[in-house]
């Protein structure tokens, strides 16, 4: 990006060479970038926050310890690591809607839901969901009723916010178990809704 | 800074994306390897998380937006690289033309020059002794300023009054912390805001929520 060439190589290439340059210096080890990288491509993704979710629409005394100290909750079912070191959870009702956005990058509760999508990281995304949520959340297939009241959290520090689902009607008979593949990471950031099966 | 970054309200960015249900974590190998070696860049730099995000956010707008998320990690890890002389200014190009079999000449290896600076502690939390300044339920206004380094108070609030919804957890400041300048922890607002109160009266209705430090934040005149 520094080349007084007009031109500009190929991230794919740029990347190549970088690792290259670090790697034959020793500054850094293959084998532990691909440690990373399976960790967030088999690891660290959405399915944790979705036990999360279904372990709190089944447990009620669990759905208050989430709410009231969500750090906490969710440690306790082991899931820790980067960007989870201050969680708060947020509910979402009949008559309430919680999303999230991160204006200033791309700020996401990796611990409980993987890395960003790219939608996440859009600067459509970043930029309008402060302004006009609800046309936003439309323009993303989900309408809300003109009573619902709507609110979006920036989050510009390390704080990092997930939302806890409205449970569908009609699942009243499912187990944990049954409700986990259910719950999506779009809900659990508040551009969708959990559908029943 | 008042940079590109800084995207809340801006506008000329069309439509959402509706969300993919069968998206990978990396649409192409080359974005998870940027992801890692970033990561890896930014210990191998001695920088830290705020001084990354500062990269991020000096990248200039084709550096910022041209190649997406996992290129605009590749590009600040290639700022803090050469920023602290691991990497001379031209040494990523140089190789990759090599690498597609052009021969041009790599520049000599610079004496680096990494910042002296090691944490307090691990992670971002800090405990202070002081007690918060504003309470839960107050009135605080965003302060109206626009530090030249690196900030989390984001432009669009700046000036406007909102009320603490949440005292969070002490942090580390970033606005000093990306500098290398010392942690100077304090206390995090989650301060609530109506949309009338920043976009004006014609606005959609809903309550925004954003996180401020406590040196962000002054009593409403």
């Amino acid at each position: 990006m520094t080349t007084g060439s007009t031109e500009r190589i190929p991230p794919a290439l740029r990347t190549e060479a970088l690792e290259q340059l670090l790697t034959e210096r020793g500054l850094i080890d293959p084998d532990t970038m691909d440690r990373i990288i399976t960790t967030y491509e088999t690891n660290v993704g959405p399915l944790n926050g979705a036990k999360v979710v279904a372990r709190a629409w089944t447990d009620p005394e669990y759905r208050r310890w989430l709410l009231d100290d969500g750090t906490a909750a969710i440690r306790e079912l082991g899931y820790v690591g980067r960007q989870a070191e201050h969680i708060v959870v947020v509910e979402n009702t009949a008559t309430t809607h919680n999303v999230v956005v991160c204006t200033l990058c791309s700020c996401y509760p990796w611990s409980v839901l993987g890395l960003p999508p790219s939608w996440y990281k859009d600067p459509a995304y970043r930029a309008r969901m402060v302004r006009e949520p609800r046309r936003v959340l439309s323009e993303m297939g989900l309408d809300l009723a003109d009573d619902v009241r709507i609110t979006v959290h920036d989050s510009s520090s390390e704080v990092r916010w997930l939302v806890l689902p409205e449970r569908p009607a009609g699942t009243e008979g499912l187990t944990a178990e049954q409700l986990v593949p259910l719950v999506t990471r779009d809900a659990m950031v508040g551009v969708a809704k959990v559908k029943a099966p | 800074m008042d940079g590109i970054a800084d995207m809340g309200g801006t506008e000329g960015w069309g439509p959402a994306h509706p969300p993919r249900g069968d998206e990978p974590v990396f649409e192409e190998a080359w974005q998870g390897r940027a992801f890692a070696l970033t990561l890896l860049s930014e210990g191998a730099s001695g920088y830290n998380v705020d001084a990354f995000r500062h990269a991020l956010e000096r990248l200039d707008r084709t550096a910022y937006l041209d190649d997406g998320y996992y290129g605009r990690w590749l590009n600040a890890a290639e700022l803090m690289l050469t920023d602290t002389a691991i990497l001379a200014p031209d040494a990523i190009d140089a190789r990759a033309r090599n690498l597609r079999g052009e021969r041009v000449e790599e520049p000599p290896i610079p004496e680096p020059a990494r910042p002296g600076h090691a944490p307090a502690a691990e992670g971002s939390l800090r405990t202070v002794d002081a007690a918060p300044a504003f309470a839960t339920g107050e009135r605080v206004r965003a302060k109206d300023m626009s530090p030249p380094g690196h900030t989390r108070l984001a432009g669009y609030v700046r000036g406007h009054t909102g009320v603490v919804a949440l005292i969070q957890p002490a942090a580390v400041l970033p606005d000093t912390n990306a500098h290398f300048l010392g942690e100077n922890p304090q206390y995090v607002y989650s301060v609530r805001f109506d949309s009338r109160e920043l976009w004006g009266a014609d606005a959609e209705p809903f309550t925004l929520t954003v996180e401020l430090f406590e040196s962000y934040l002054e009593e409403p005149a």
